[in-house]
């Protein structure tokens, strides 16, 4: 028993070392990325692994290039405005609209359902000629309109990860506070929306994922004269050659990656579950 | 309480049902009648028939070629990336030091957009990899082919891991431990135990993978950007440059787009059956 104990003990030994190697090649691409962006440009080509030392170093150079060629810090800003405005949309309306369609059951609400399904699975070049005319048409090519379109576009997951929920939800809490004299509203709100709450934390996160690092929705349907997010802003820095600078361009990704990183390991758990959430559908 | 609710249909249904309708409705009913017309706005379509088909397959701008490109692409990757991601998920969950940070080292490229990473690996293939041997990602499609590959491993891998460490987790633990009283190797408990109960995830990983296989984008836009002569083009980078870089495409490219559609929708299909089946079963 002792010998098979020590040979378990040996091989999660090894096993530790061999992932910490693992796990130390995933994390280089961003270690390497983060040490040229203090490089002088030419070096970052000819010196990749070289850390930036002497001449090489250009301290914040690359960054403030970066900033300036592709106006970074507005970016940012409309990439956020985006980003909270869509999720905080898309779970108001959608929560709301998947109690609806999963208590009042007839043929149109098993309709929307059914096509809210349907919109998961189709991949947008679909409509994405036909989307950003209509976009246009209706004006809702501005950071403060356009989460319209996420809300069109999402709502077939979030619907779905809801109905999901309230499908396993107990009826009756809901009908005592109906008898006690609650309007549907007030049932919805102080009832409902309480119990969604895992649902709401997970959906919001796997659909603020989505719409930050979104890109080409955005790209078609902006007007990008006043607005560019960040990948759009990153994908800027690519000349009309194809020249790129190397130098900006490791600037960007460190600040494109930084707060991503920032909000992972600030909501660790919330992701892993939201992934989880996701992963059912289909 | 149903009748009471029905009547705030307006309330409830009505914003997401409009949004819907904008976003993902219209724009799908407009792209499906539209790959039917010839077209370069959208108030100048005349009805053409299956013109745009026959065009979009005798394209020499390479759509039959994107087409198994990009199958040959997503069943690779499919196959790569659940084989890691199940690997890393079996060893994982034996649980010896460091699991917890291995877990979380593996799922975080998962939160970097598409465009973000596309420039990151290009930097560390073309400057750290390939510049030794004097190529870079464009000089064949096939360099472009392994090196979206390499990204697709980093960034998905983890998310895959996930979901298979969670689908272990449920396997309860008392068949486990009558296999082992049989005496079985781990090599038979993981081939007629541990696989079998975890068909589910199997499942699961394999549609996902498959489907991001076939709408990929952002990487393969920001790694080669189709380049050399749009050989390394997935179908969706194929599709948009149909639209968007040739004059007088459009039509094309909406048939293309509705082909794209079809095949991205017909696996869902399968997979979906694939589920029901073995519900059935269980």
């Amino acid at each position: 028993m002792a010998a098979t104990q020590k040979r378990r003990h040996a091989a999660d030994a090894a096993l530790t070392a061999v992932f910490s190697m693992i796990s130390l090649a995933y994390v280089f691409p961003l270690a390497m990325v983060l040490m040229n962006s203090f490089k002088r440009k030419a070096y970052i080509s000819r010196a990749p692994f070289a850390l930036p030392s002497g001449s090489m170093f250009v301290g914040l150079d690359n960054y403030r290039n970066g900033i300036r060629l592709t106006d970074f810090w507005a970016s940012m800003l409309w990439s956020l405005v985006i980003t909270v405005l869509s999720v905080a949309l898309i779970l108001l309306c959608t929560s709301m609209c998947a109690w609806y369609i999963s208590r009042v059951r007839n043929r149109v609400t098993h309709g929307i359902y059914l096509l809210c399904v349907f919109s998961m699975v189709v991949p947008f070049q679909m409509v994405m000629f036909t989307l950003s005319k209509v976009a246009n048409v209706l004006g809702l090519n501005t950071p403060w309109t356009i989460p319209v379109i996420y809300l069109g576009f999402g709502a077939g997951l979030a619907v779905f990860l809801f109905t999901g929920y309230m499908k396993a939800c107990p009826i009756a809490i809901e009908e005592s506070a109906t008898i006690d004299g609650c309007s549907p509203l007030r049932t919805f709100f102080s009832i409902v929306l309480p119990i969604l709450q895992p649902t709401l934390i997970s959906t919001g996160i796997l659909q603020a994922m989505w719409i930050w690092n979104d890109y080409l929705l955005p790209y078609l349907v902006l007007d990008l004269k006043r607005f560019k997010t960040i990948p759009i802003a990153v994908q800027y820095l690519r000349g009309g050659y194809g020249s790129v600078d190397m130098g900006a361009m490791m600037g960007m990704l460190v600040l494109a990656i930084a707060p991503i990183l920032l909000f992972y390991f600030l909501c660790q758990r919330y992701i892993v579950s939201g992934v989880m959430a996701g992963a059912v559908k289909g | 309480m149903e009748r009471d609710l029905a009547k705030y249909w307006p309330v409830f249904v009505l914003p997401t049902v409009t949004a819907f309708a904008i976003g993902f409705l219209v724009p799908f009913a407009m792209g499906l009648y539209l790959s039917f017309c010839d077209f370069t706005t959208l108030s100048n379509a005349t009805f053409v028939g299956l013109g745009n088909y026959v065009r979009a397959f005798e394209d020499s701008g390479g759509f039959t070629h994107a087409l198994w490109y990009t199958a040959l692409f997503a069943g690779v990757s499919t196959v790569l990336i659940n084989l890691f991601g199940l690997t890393v998920a079996l060893l994982l969950v034996r649980g010896f030091r460091g699991t917890n940070l291995f877990r979380t080292v593996f799922f975080m490229p998962n939160l970097i957009g598409g465009i973000v990473l596309g420039w990151l690996w290009q930097v560390i293939l073309n400057y750290g990899v390939l510049a030794r041997y004097g190529v870079t990602l464009v000089t064949s499609e096939w360099y472009g082919f392994w090196g979206l590959m390499a990204v697709m491993l980093w960034q998905q891998a983890g998310y895959m891991m996930i979901i298979y460490i969670s689908g272990l987790q449920s396997i309860p633990g008392d068949v486990s431990e009558a296999a082992a009283i049989d005496g079985a190797s781990a090599w038979q408990a993981l081939r007629y135990v541990k696989l079998p109960m975890l068909m589910p995830s199997i499942t699961i990983c394999t549609f996902l993978t498959l489907t991001n296989g076939f709408k990929l984008f952002d990487q393969n836009l920001a790694l080669t950007g189709g380049m050399p002569s749009n050989r390394s083009q997935l179908l969706a980078l194929n599709i948009y440059d149909t639209f968007y870089g040739r004059a007088g495409w459009e039509g094309a490219g909406q048939a293309k787009a509705v082909v794209f559609c079809l095949i991205v929708v017909t696996i869902a299909l399968v997979q979906l059956r694939l589920t029901r089946t073995r519900e059935v079963q269980q």
